[in-house]
């Protein structure tokens, strides 16, 4: 199978693991990932306001292009994967903003929210499944006891993003499972790291991201999954004293393709 | 800027109504960056309704907003209060000379380790 | 030819606010058949019935049209105007210029547009009526009662106590309901299993009442009067009527672990039980996927033990068929799932409970034995939280919990505080509500009692996160008052969830015909007028499946219910709906199309002998209406293909007259 791939700006760059992973495991599963020639940076967060149209069309070039190869999309970054989303879904929900979008793409075909987009997570669980990605595995992380770390961008807001119950998610869970691994469950695991706010207010992102650790480790966690390029930076900014890892690394762990490649 | 119209504006843009506020406050019980803000997340919905909107243009709490989106999912009543403060920011923000961020503040704030996502976030939500 | 007098009614201004009534009048005197017109303020007012009256008699009218209200108000007191005057009461029409034309316009040429359309329509259709006489039924002099919680209970006992026959159906091993779970009650404080379990007595040792405990309606058919209903009585594996409940078994059973659904599953049951010291009636049930007698053949424990021989691993269910005049629907309530609802961790933590679960933890015959203790490790919890509103007034579009105001929590929770202050004092105690509402008597009085007296702290704001960490719950919080984000370690947390209708009663209401409201509420028959009744005539309404209530609340109800029952049943004959279909076997070609949609069964087929023109006779299949069952739907009418099907007062001719009076 193959699909259509928005790796985003930052997978170029800082977080070059969760993209090369993110392919390697891909090809192992029987998906090839087609990165989107000439895409640019979906903007990093949604601009909720509805009279918000232009940073929005970075995201509607990519969906634009899926749609012509009638591919779903995939991203791998949960900001990107979120704005993407939050992006079709306006399209399709909004005539209004559809309308502005169109108009200002000038092209031929307008767009109406036609590609389906998949966050990587999303795909493993929908598309591979977890069961098949189970018997892939080669080098299962038993014993591993690992805390998903959602943060807010996978699952809010949920009336668009509808990846998973906002409150008591079970993807990265039943993924950690798939893998071999433990799942740790606790309760600041969709709890916002800071974000962006960082860059301003770096005592609050440090207090944030401290309190997310630290429940994760009062849960018995000794390494911490994530989607999120900003998410492993606050958290490990901050003195994360487990690991702070891609969710991706551990899926090529498990699926031995880890050594390929160059860290 | 008149009143009432920057009230409509923002009420447009956000497309929120606050008149379905209950006024429970678990969007302020749930926002993670409470006590960064001088007006909370309740705040913000009852100002906007009431066209008490003039301190929130001056307030550093528009800022403070993480966009976690938490008091939207957790909001009994779908109000949204985060994209309400989306629309004041920008209502602020869109005026000449009003970017809370500019480039020349950057290079002093990163770090070797600093994620794309970070400056091109903090730039979508502080610059126009 | 009808002789036919039109009737236009001012209601006040309710009509004349926006229709010219006196134009209306004047127009609808050249309609065919019409040979007298007027208006008047209060058309059912005793003067404006003398004038339908006298109008009757001194211009011999045959028909007459009411241009008011809606029929459902008013179209039964002006038959019986006509029906004094000597008129059949089926000849009167009514067109509603009221609640589809005055109430919805706001422009006078429009309305009276449309309400002289309205009454053209009228008289075209009493034009082609014809006298009808309603038939009569018998009525069954017994009653249904469905739930046996203090609703169903306290509604059989009326019932019984006027002299009536009554069954009580509940699909728990026992009667009792939610209230039997209950600690104490508000806000008096009785307990709530002293004041209980004496009436479940009551119901057991009445002669007039039987208890299908265990059992579930599984078929309705019939209608008012003339009910006939199946019951299955599930397997207990246990002879009812030979267990002593003595509780050997009970005790012996080796299969000891499963969740005891009467302490919400905080312990444990064997496989063999009874769900409490007092349940009624007292004999023990076999969980058939516990019992390892059962599911594997190994074991029969308790056959050996029983002295009475009571166990039968054998037994069947056992399908039950009587008829009855009247039904009661008891089905109660259920606190809503809180599982979208894990902002609040209850998936996460032990220590996050429910309100209900909170009652069986304080009672001296829960789970804890009436201690108050952490479900985790057994202590005894210092700090506690309540939240109220959880999963009650959320917005429609909100995507978890429900509209409506679940009533009871705003009490239930001061109570909960007030006995904890009480009997622990050094407990601290954080109440967070939205608004604090106490409408009842002597409840407001309670809730300050609670703060006043007690020191239950209130804060108004909601809880937004708990997140248990260590033996600690961090709970996260608003205080609007003082404008600030609370954060509290607390040792446990009770959730007020919403209350919903129990499950039982969507597929009921089905077998009933009976209407729902979106969130499964059964409807009553008027908001104000009719509480009691389900629009289904025969069919009563009795407790919280009609909408949130406190105790005061459903016993008065469920007695409302009783004397309503009390009343059908009292009598030796219904009169029935003389609009009801018939078939014109000349016909009908023995299609069985109304056979197939006739909700209530009423429609059979018969073979019958037919004369043919050349003198031969002929057996042809037609179909025939059993006029006691039909209920005058229609449904048959547009599903005949021929034409042969009818409706009496409804008559396809009279629809199209109506239809083509309005095109004209």
């Amino acid at each position: 199978m193959r699909v259509s791939y928005f790796p985003g700006c930052t997978l170029k760059n800082k977080a070059r693991d969760l993209d090369e992973y993110a392919r390697k495991s891909a090809e192992v599963l029987g998906i090839t990932l087609e990165e989107i020639p000439d895409w640019q940076c979906c903007g990093g967060v949604f601009t909720t306001a509805k009279n918000e149209v232009a940073t929005k069309l970075s995201s509607v070039r990519a969906l634009k292009y899926a749609a012509a190869k009638e591919q779903p999309l995939v991203s791998v970054c949960s900001a990107c994967h979120n704005v993407i989303k939050q992006t079709n879904h306006a399209i399709k929900t909004d005539a209004d903003f559809a309308k502005k979008v169109n108009n200002y793409m000038a092209e031929e075909t307008p767009y109406a929210g036609e590609t389906q987009v998949y966050h990587y997570l999303e795909m493993l669980r929908d598309l591979v499944g977890f069961d098949a990605l189970k018997e892939k595995v080669v080098n299962a992380l038993s014993g591993k006891k690992i805390a998903a770390y959602y943060g807010c961008l996978l699952l809010r807001p949920n009336s668009v993003m509808q990846m998973d119950d906002p409150e008591n998610p079970q993807i990265m869970e039943n993924f950690i499972k798939a893998i071999g691994a433990t799942p740790v469950v606790y309760a600041m695991r969709n709890e916002c790291c800071g974000g962006y706010i960082s860059m301003e207010s770096p005592d609050l992102a440090s207090k944030k991201s401290n309190a997310v650790v630290e429940n994760a480790k009062a849960a018995g966690a000794e390494m911490i999954i994530t989607a999120c390029p900003l998410c492993k930076y606050n958290l490990i900014k901050n003195g994360a004293d487990i690991p702070v890892v891609y969710f991706t690394q551990a899926l090529a762990e498990a699926l031995g393709v880890k050594e390929d490649t160059n860290e | 800027m008149n009143k009432n119209f920057i009230q409509e504006e923002i009420l447009r843009s956000s497309g929120v109504n606050p008149k379905k506020c209950m006024k429970c406050g678990k969007c302020s019980a749930t926002c993670p960056a409470y006590d960064e803000m001088e007006y909370h997340p309740h705040q913000f919905v009852s100002m906007v309704e009431s066209g008490d909107i003039e301190p929130l243009l001056s307030s550093e709490s528009l800022y403070k907003c993480l966009s976690c989106f938490a008091c939207i999912d957790r909001c009994p009543r779908g109000v949204q209060p985060a994209k309400l403060v989306e629309a004041v920011r920008l209502a602020v923000i869109r005026q000449q000379d009003k970017n809370h961020l500019t480039a020349n503040d950057i290079p002093k704030l990163l770090d070797d380790e600093t994620p794309q996502q970070l400056i091109v976030s903090a730039f979508r939500k502080y610059t126009k | 030819m009808q002789r036919v007098g039109v009737f236009v009614c001012w209601c006040g201004s309710n009509i004349a606010g926006t229709v010219d009534v006196a134009a209306v009048a004047e127009a609808l005197k050249n309609e065919p058949g019409v040979v007298f017109s007027t208006d008047y303020q209060y058309m059912c007012s005793q003067a404006g019935q003398d004038i339908i009256k006298n109008a009757i008699a001194e211009h011999n009218l045959t028909g007459i049209v009411v241009c008011s209200c809606s029929p459902r108000m008013h179209e039964a007191t002006f038959r019986k105007t006509a029906a004094a005057a000597g008129l059949n009461p089926y000849m009167v029409e009514i067109a509603n210029i009221r609640e589809q034309c005055s109430w919805v316009h706001k422009d006078m040429l429009t309305g009276t547009e449309k309400a002289i359309i309205l009454g053209k329509a009228a008289v075209a259709k009493v034009n082609l009526n014809t006298p009808l006489t309603p038939g009569e039924s018998p009525v069954t002099k017994r009653a249904l009662v469905i739930g046996g919680g203090i609703a169903g209970i306290q509604t059989a006992l009326d019932i019984a106590d006027a002299g009536f026959p009554v069954d009580i159906v509940e699909k728990q091993p026992t009667i009792g309901g939610k209230m039997a779970q209950l600690d104490k009650t508000f806000p008096t404080l009785d307990c709530a299993a002293c004041i209980l379990t004496p009436k479940m007595v009551d119901v057991a040792q009445n002669e007039k009442i039987r208890i299908f405990s265990y059992s579930e309606v599984e078929e309705v058919g019939g209608f008012v009067g003339n009910f006939d209903v199946k019951i299955k009585k599930k397997a207990r594996f246990v002879k009812e009527d030979i267990c002593t409940g003595c509780g050997a078994c009970v005790e012996k059973c080796p299969m000891k672990k499963n969740p005891n659904e009467f302490n919400l599953g905080m312990d444990n049951r064997p496989a063999i039980y009874i769900p409490f010291a007092q349940a009624v009636p007292k004999v023990a049930t076999i969980d058939p996927n516990a019992c390892n007698m059962l599911k594997n053949g190994k074991c029969g424990l308790c056959a050996r033990i029983c002295a009475a021989g009571a166990i039968d691993y054998t037994q069947k269910d056992e399908i039950i068929e009587e008829k009855y005049g009247a039904i009661v629907v008891a089905t109660g309530f259920n606190p809503i799932s809180m599982e979208k609802f894990d902002e609040f961790a209850y998936n996460q933590s032990k220590d996050v409970i429910t309100s209900l679960e909170f009652e069986r933890l304080t009672n001296a015959a829960g789970p804890s034995a009436g201690k108050l203790i952490r479900p985790s490790d057994g202590k005894h919890p210092h700090t506690i939280v309540f939240v109220q509103c959880v999963g009650s007034r959320c917005d429609a579009c909100a995507e978890k919990g429900k509209e409506y105001c679940s009533k009871i929590c705003c009490m239930y929770t001061a109570k909960h505080a007030m006995l904890t202050r009480d009997k622990y004092p050094d407990t601290e105690v954080y109440v967070f509500y939205i608004d604090v509402r106490t409408p009842g008597k002597n409840f407001d009085e309670f809730y300050r009692r609670a703060v006043e007296e007690f020191g239950v702290k209130y804060i108004k704001g909601m809880v937004g996160k708990v997140t248990p960490e260590g033996d600690k719950l961090k709970v996260q919080a608003s205080d609007l008052l003082s404008n600030k984000q609370l954060h509290i370690d607390a040792d446990l947390v009770v959730l007020a969830a919403a209350i919903e209708p129990d499950k039982s009663a969507r597929p009921l209401a089905t077998m009933l015909t009976a209407s729902m409201d979106t969130n499964d509420f059964f409807t009553e028959a008027h908001p104000k007028l009719r509480p009691v009744e389900s629009p289904t005539a025969g069919v009563f309404l009795s407790g919280a499946c009609q909408g949130p209530k406190d105790i005061p609340e459903t016993v008065s109800q469920a007695g409302a219910a009783a004397s309503k029952v009390i009343g059908l049943l009292a009598k030796d004959k219904l009169t029935g709906n003389p609009c009801i279909a018939s078939s014109n076997e000349l016909m009908c070609n023995g299609c069985s199309s109304c056979e197939r949609v006739c909700p209530y069964g009423a429609i059979t087929y018969v073979d019958k002998e037919f004369r043919m023109p050349d003198r031969t006779t002929k057996i042809r299949r037609v179909a025939s209406v059993n006029p006691a069952v039909c209920q005058g739907c229609g449904a048959c009418t547009v599903a005949c293909p021929s034409g042969a099907m009818d409706l009496k007062g409804f008559a396809n001719s009279q629809i199209i007259a109506e239809v083509d009076a309005i095109c004209k």
